[in-house]
């Protein structure tokens, strides 16, 4: 009786294919051929060598004394602070632009759409001269925040953290806006027919409805803010304990201690995994 | 409390309550529900004027597409009325106010429950917007949940409620804000069969406990003529018929409402006890009425024969072609094509005997006793 279930069973798996079939590893490795295989594997190892390489050449005798050192201390804790000023920064705007794009009709807003998603594949150094000449001491709105508020953000903490929230926002409006799109709109009307405001419906029917697409969104936008390195260097400049980010003093360090740049990067590269490993079950299960 | 109600809606049943009858127009609307609901979007035109007392539980019937959820979501305030639409509730015009601010309760088609909050939390959600402390809402929400039986259940998110449940928590979600007017959007659509027979019956009960008016929306005439006191049906955005539940299965105006009420109907002219049908054969019925009528007669009432019949005394009689079978409950129905397309009803014996295929010729009998006729 099992053994004939079973052999239905598995006479529907390959019948039907489908997302079943993918759980048969066996059948799929061996069925692989070499013109995929190939490139494939070149591929793998093309992105894991420089990794690797990193490992290997890591100065691990030298490592404590290199990451103790009050530079690599000063230059990270800037760095985990801009970044997760600048999420936050992406979270108090970039959710209501979202919110804007995905629940209302206006004319343009394609286009309006296609603008926030600009710094996504804008180069990064470009974004840092364009916000010199927007909020530089004599950009067009830099100049007056100068002289009406005394406010310069080039070449300042602050200034890092625009530059990080420049280019880390798309990321989270981008996702959030595609979870509120997946998210069913009618359950705000049933928060305006029970009595609420749109903004209460908003804060406590919408916002925990989406706090699954806002945290893979700011996880994302986080990531970002941290390795940003052109739009920073261009707009904030590289003064150590002030604008200097960790990719910023990796950068520098490569040119005069190389072992210091690669006990930077190991720091860098742990946080990445460790940010991956937070995005695993929402991802890795996604890709599966 | 209960049967008095029931009462009542039974007397109100054997008057007749077309909406001119009930006063309101003379009087002013100062309670109740007073509304021209018109709605144009694009091809789509609504324009359905609808009217009733404290107490009525008033149901939009009509098939889909007709315009029932978007007359449902122009009282809600969720859809705007467009010109020449009018929405007064308790005396007090509600045509501009948001719906945040209408004194409407709704209970969705799938309930729309918030997932991320328990049964209880829901059903105090009306309350909190309302103003009341937390405390407070969480207590007037465990009486609501008390009431509809589901005081177990408060701290259960909504996915671990049963259909059935879901549809209580629902309803004491949308009573919780103590609404003026209470909406129901295909109440008992998302239930099996099983549930719904039970909460059919729990919601008659709750909606006759309740004191201001109520108006759902569906597609199934059970539901309707179970639930409600009064029947507006629906088709293509107007209101084509509106009366008693008793009322609308006895006389239909439209082949919509004849098919749900399983009738056979008919329009034509009458001059004394015939009927001369404006497409199709004369019926003979033991009315006597004058000018247009419509003739209604049950599946039931025809008999088949399959040569013509020689010492029949039915003044019907009309030759037909089966246009095709299907059984329908222990029944078969013949759809019968010819001079006269009608349904009829027989035994699967009949049938057998009759050996009725598609396509088969029959001769069709109604006697003029079986017929109804109406004026039109």
């Amino acid at each position: 009786m099992t053994t004939g279930l079973d052999t239905s069973d598995a006479a529907a798996d390959t019948l039907t294919g489908g997302p079943r079939r993918g759980r048969v590893r066996k059948g799929t490795r061996r069925g692989a051929p070499l013109p995929l295989l190939l490139p494939a594997l070149v591929g793998l190892a093309f992105l894991l060598l420089p990794l690797v390489a990193l490992l290997v050449r890591a100065p691990w005798r030298s490592l404590p004394d290199q990451l103790t050192s009050p530079e690599v201390w000063q230059a990270l804790q800037l760095s985990l602070v801009t970044a997760t000023a600048a999420t936050a920064v992406s979270l108090v705007l970039g959710v209501p632009l979202a919110w804007l794009l995905a629940r209302t009709d206006f004319p343009g807003r394609g286009f309006v759409r296609a603008l926030v998603t600009l710094p996504l594949v804008l180069p990064p150094v470009v974004g840092g001269v364009a916000l010199l000449l927007a909020l530089g001491r004599n950009g067009i709105v830099g100049q007056w925040l100068d002289s009406a508020f005394g406010i310069t953000l080039p070449f300042t903490t602050a200034g890092v953290i625009v530059a990080e929230a420049f280019v880390a926002m798309p990321f989270l409006v981008i996702s959030v806006e595609g979870t509120l799109r997946a998210a069913d709109p009618r359950y705000e009307e049933a928060a305006l027919t029970l009595g609420a405001s749109r903004f209460t419906a908003f804060r406590r029917v919408t916002l925990p409805l989406i706090a699954p697409g806002i945290a893979a969104g700011s996880v994302l936008a986080w990531a970002r803010a941290l390795g940003e390195f052109g739009a920073t260097i261009t707009f904030a400049g590289n003064f150590p304990g002030r604008t200097q980010t960790m990719p910023l003093a990796v950068y520098l360090a490569l040119q005069n201690d190389p072992a210091a740049a690669i006990a930077l990067s190991l720091v860098l590269l742990a946080v990445s995994i460790a940010v991956l490993a937070g995005l695993r079950d929402r991802w890795m299960t996604a890709a599966s | 409390m209960t049967d008095g109600r029931l009462r009542d809606g039974d007397g109100a049943m054997t008057k007749p309550t077309a909406p001119a009858d009930r006063g309101f127009a003379d009087e002013g609307p100062d309670k109740g529900l007073d509304a021209r609901l018109v709605v144009h979007r694009g091809a789509f035109h609504l324009d359905v004027a609808l009217t009733a007392a404290p107490g009525d539980v008033v149901a939009l019937l009509g098939p889909n597409g007709a315009g029932k959820t978007t007359a449902l979501r122009t009282l809600a305030g969720l859809t705007p009325l467009s010109a020449g639409g009018h929405l007064r509730l308790d005396g007090a015009a509600l045509d501009r106010t948001p719906p945040e601010s209408r004194p409407v309760g709704v209970v969705f088609q799938d309930y729309l429950l918030f997932p991320h909050l328990t049964a209880l939390d829901n059903v105090a959600f009306g309350p909190r917007c309302q103003g009341a402390g937390k405390a407070e809402a969480r207590a007037q929400a465990a009486a609501w949940l008390d009431r509809m039986g589901l005081a177990e259940h408060a701290g259960a998110k909504p996915r671990r409620l049963s259909g059935g449940q879901a549809q209580r928590v629902a309803l004491a979600r949308a009573l919780a804000t103590h609404p003026r007017l209470l909406l129901l959007d295909e109440p008992l659509a998302a239930l099996d069969a099983r549930t719904r027979l039970d909460v059919r019956a729990q919601l008659r009960r709750h909606l006759a406990d309740f004191e201001a008016v109520a108006v759902l929306v569906t597609h199934d005439p059970l539901d309707a003529m179970v639930l409600a006191d009064r029947l507006v049906v629906i088709e293509h955005g107007r209101v084509v018929q509106d009366g008693t539940p008793s009322d609308i299965a006895r006389h239909p105006r439209t082949d919509y409402i004849a098919q749900l009420v399983g009738l056979n109907l008919y329009r034509g002219q009458a001059e004394g006890h015939t009927v001369r049908l404006d497409a199709g054969p004369a019926i003979t019925t033991t009315e006597d009425l004058d000018g247009p009528v419509f003739v209604a007669f049950p599946p039931g009432a025809v008999t088949l024969y399959r040569d013509r019949p020689t010492g029949s005394s039915a003044r019907n009689l009309w030759q037909c072609r089966v246009g095709g079978l299907e059984t329908h409950g222990d029944q078969i129905r013949a759809d019968l094509t010819g001079e006269l397309p009608l349904a009829a009803d027989l035994t699967t014996v009949a049938a057998a005997e009759l050996d009725l295929q598609p396509g088969a010729p029959v001769w069709a009998t109604v006697k003029a006793t079986q017929t109804h006729a109406y004026p039109a």
